[in-house]
């Protein structure tokens, strides 16, 4: 049962994502049937799922927005800006529900019983018509002597595995029964196939029932068969149901309709349709990386000894020519395979852009701004990994451009622009990265305000003038808030230093231009996968080791008269004009290397968190892509590296943290040399 | 009553006995140690590791293991015991490590491998306090199999988190 379950929630929730974006999307006043119908159909299959489960709190909450929601396809109730919120609001608590049957935990009773409440109340405050038997939906429901059931079936029912045996068993269960089967339609024996439904049956049932529980009885095949369920002491010929569905016409053409959407999603075409797609677990294709990586390994090994052979002329030549060949042919698709299985883990940024169209729904509401969302490049791959960990970083990003970014209407129009903002959403891919831009058309970064916060706070001097870029750069600086307002929306100021955080851990990089009264543009740039990495391969003493080629920015050879020491201590390296420490990888992993005078050895100069450093090797290898591994999952984080890789030969390099490295020199200071190293020049400079 | 194939068991000592725990013993010096079969993955023989810096000395480095970096602990120097040049029969037993948030893989070096016994529970004596002289932190009990003593080795206590974490202030 559980892997069901499992299942079941993954739809589920995929489910409620589908509703929300088809909600967002809604004209309303002038709604498309067919999101409408798309809408219900998520609703009732969490329904079903949720009865089926045993999950009844999410069935009974969900059945009630479904009500709503046939109303709202039959046409009986106009597609009101209202009803939408409300639906919104019920597709939160349903995740909540989910999520609290998923992970344990306690439901917000309250909040479900008022959501609940308020469509209720809205299913019953439009039906007046038809007094306070509203709706044969509502938890009390209409209870009455008995029914009259005519149900029809269609003739493929049978073929969806429903059976109408036991519904009429079902039906018995409930009150006393009296069945009469409709034969009429029924073919003669030579023509009847017995996966079709031919019979129709009349129901009479009496006894104090509640429709409910009838209806829920054929719950299942409403959409395959005629139903008509009436009640038997009703006065009148209608149901109260259908009497309610007159009133609310009524009511529904009288409510004109209403442009109040504040909120429009235009949505850059989608790229090529929905594929067809199966669910695979990433524990599943994570593994198959892992072997893919073993097989790039091997058929390396099996390159070399070929090449190795192929030079050796005693061998029979046409024979060997044929083993290169092979060999050629496996390295070609070992390295095609590799591209394809590291392309299942990449999926499109549309997974994280789903989430801001909601989000620019409720805030534009909150803040009362009108925003136009304009999304691009939606179809842009990034690794799984990644995109998980970008989410909270952008919705951060979106709040503080709905926030700061864009003013109010009323400014708006007095700055002589639209009423309405934009903001626009744009990813796309850029040599090993990708991109993602996010740009509104708002009152842009104040730069006074900025520096007169930093002056206040100490991060700038009082006479010191800042480029403007440098000034922008300060929004990323801890404690710096400029909303004039603190809001609960942003304004903390504990948000952009962690949102630059954040992505600088994923290797990534985020900037901002702006400007003044024209609009910001947050520029955020991240690697493809965290699963591979360009790396520079280099020899530290005799271990190697792999520098991350992104890190680099060139590799220098050490010339003595560019080198300076502080203190007879910390050496700085004049390189052009700046100076740059210098960092010994030896030294800072303690590590035994013959050769300690500085002069003529390699350099590679790197950058981490904005800062630069001179790195000290002994050797530069090869260039080439590694697969990453973590160190952490049979031992744990290790100061300086940031995981380890398997080379050609099957033995593991380590692979540098530069930040990390540049933060522990700072920590330690220059470490001093292991006893062994004598004659290091920093001796010699300090004498 | 004995039927033939219990008797042929009995001979080749591999009577089902479902009390019993299996154990791996393997020698350090004039010692022999135990630890829990099920928590054996392989056996193999010592190749080069990758050192990894800052560490303390008896975490020798680390191994590719099909893939997986899985880190290797030298037994003798983590006993703080004399240390020995690396032979052809010092191996690697690579153990399955249950930590309190996930299992782990290490590897961790001796001097060979033993033998395999069944030890019954109520053969399982406690270690004695030896005080400060002998640290029994990661001794799970002490068994008597053909007149000679195995410790038996708590490695889930021995390579877990608070030594790793020991390894941490090391490094800092």
């Amino acid at each position: 049962m559980e892997q069901f379950h499992q299942t079941f929630f993954e739809e589920s929730f995929e489910g409620l994502d589908i509703m929300e974006n088809e909600l967002l999307n809604l004209d309303v006043g002038n709604a498309d049937n067919e999101s409408i119908n798309t809408i219900f159909r998520s609703a009732h299959s969490i329904k079903g799922g949720s009865g089926t489960f045993g999950f009844t709190a999410i069935a009974e909450f969900t059945h009630v927005a479904e009500t709503l929601l046939d109303e709202m396809r039959d046409g009986i109730r106009q597609v009101d800006q209202a009803s939408v919120d409300l639906l919104l609001k019920s597709v939160d608590v349903m995740r909540d529900m989910l999520t609290v049957y998923k992970e344990g935990g306690d439901m917000d009773a309250d909040n479900i019983a008022a959501v609940q409440k308020e469509l209720e109340d809205m299913l019953g405050a439009e039906s007046t018509g038809s007094a306070s038997t509203n709706s044969s939906d509502t938890v009390d429901g209409t209870a009455s002597t008995g029914w009259e059931i005519s149900f029809r079936p269609h003739i493929e029912m049978l073929r969806t595995g429903n059976d109408p045996v036991r519904m009429i068993k079902a039906l018995a269960e409930l009150g006393e029964i009296n069945v009469v089967a409709d034969i009429n339609e029924l073919p003669s024996f030579a023509d009847l196939n017995p996966e079709d439904s031919f019979i129709s049956w009349d129901i009479t049932l009496t006894g104090d029932i509640n429709k409910d529980d009838v209806v829920e009885v054929f719950d299942w095949v409403e959409d395959e068969c005629d139903l008509d369920i009436k009640a038997i002491s009703s006065n009148n010929d209608v149901t109260p149901d259908e009497s309610a569905s007159v009133a609310t016409t009524a009511a529904a053409t009288e409510t004109t309709t209403t442009a109040a959407a504040t909120t429009k999603q235009t949505t850059a075409k989608k790229g090529a349709g929905e594929a067809a797609s199966i669910r695979v677990g990433i524990d599943k294709v994570d593994e198959i990386i892992n072997l893919v990586g073993e097989l790039v390994i091997t058929q390396s090994m099996l390159g070399q000894i070929g090449s190795e052979i192929g030079s050796d002329e005693d061998h029979n030549s046409s024979r060997m020519e044929k083993l290169l060949e092979g060999l050629a042919q496996l390295e070609r698709n070992t390295r095609e395979i590799q591209e394809s299985v590291m392309r299942i883990r990449m999926l499109p940024i549309s997974f994280v852009f789903s989430r801001v169209p909601r989000l620019v729904h409720d805030l534009s509401n909150q803040l009362n701004k009108k925003v136009e969302l304009v999304t691009l490049g939606e179809g842009t791959e990034l690794d799984k990994t990644v995109m998980e960990k970008i989410g909270d970083p952008m919705v951060h990003l979106v709040r503080n451009a709905l926030d700061h970014g864009i003013e109010t209407p009323e400014q708006r129009i007095a700055a002589g622009k639209p009423e309405t903002g934009t903001l626009t959403l744009n990813a796309y891919h850029k040599g090993g990265s990708i991109v993602i831009e996010l740009s509104d058309d708002g009152a842009g970064i104040n730069k006074e305000r900025v520096l007169k916060k930093a002056r206040a706070n100490g991060l700038v001097g009082e006479n010191e003038s800042l480029p403007d870029d440098a000034i922008n750069d300060l929004i990323f600086h801890p404690g710096l808030s400029t909303a004039e307002t603190l809001s609960d929306v942003s304004g903390r100021g504990v948000g952009m230093d962690v949102v630059r955080k954040n992505i600088k851990s994923l290797g990534g990089s985020v900037r901002v231009d702006s400007v003044e009264g024209k609009g910001a543009i947050f520029t955020i740039q991240l690697p493809l996968t965290l699963a591979i990495l360009d790396g520079q391969l280099v020899r530290v003493a005799e271990e190697t080791f792999v520098v991350p080629l992104v890190s680099i920015i060139e590799s220098i050879q050490v010339k003595s008269e560019n080198l300076n020491a502080i203190a007879g201590k910390a050496d700085l390296y004049k390189l052009r004009d700046e100076y740059i420490p210098v960092i010994r990888a030896d030294h800072i992993f303690g590590m035994n290397n013959s050769c300690s005078s500085l002069n003529d050895r390699l350099m590679v100069v790197v950058e981490g968190d904005g800062k630069k450093a001179g790195i000290i090797v002994d050797d530069l290898l090869a260039q080439q892509q590694v697969v990453i591994k973590s160190l952490e999952t049979n031992y744990q984080r290790v100061d300086g590296l940031s995981g380890a890789t398997i080379l050609g030969d099957g033995t593991v390099a380590l692979i540098l943290d530069i930040p990390g490295m540049i933060d522990m020199y700072k920590e330690k200071g220059a470490p001093v040399p292991p006893p062994e190293g004598s004659d290091s020049d920093i001796a010699d400079e300090a004498a | 009553m004995t039927t033939p194939a219990t008797e042929l068991n009995s001979i080749i000592g591999a009577e089902l006995d479902s009390d019993a725990d299996q154990f791996l013993t393997f020698i350090l010096g004039e010692e022999e140690y135990g630890v829990d079969i099920l928590r054996v993955q392989e056996i193999k023989g010592w190749d080069s590791v990758t050192p990894i810096p800052n560490t303390p000395e008896y975490i020798k480095g680390v191994i590719n293991l099909r893939g997986t970096i899985v880190p290797i602990v030298d037994l003798r120097q983590r006993f703080n015991m004399p240390e020995i040049e690396y032979g052809p029969i010092t191996v690697v037993i690579v153990l399955k490590i249950e930590c309190a948030d996930r299992d782990r893989i290490m590897g961790i070096v001796v001097d060979g491998v033993s033998d395999v016994y069944d030890v019954p529970p109520e053969e399982m004596k406690d270690a004695p306090d030896f005080g400060s002289v002998v640290d029994t932190e990661f001794v799970r009990g002490l068994a008597t199999v053909s007149e000679k003593m195995i410790i038996i080795l708590d490695i889930d206590h021995l390579l877990s988190g608070r030594e790793l974490q020991a390894t941490d202030k090391l490094s800092d």
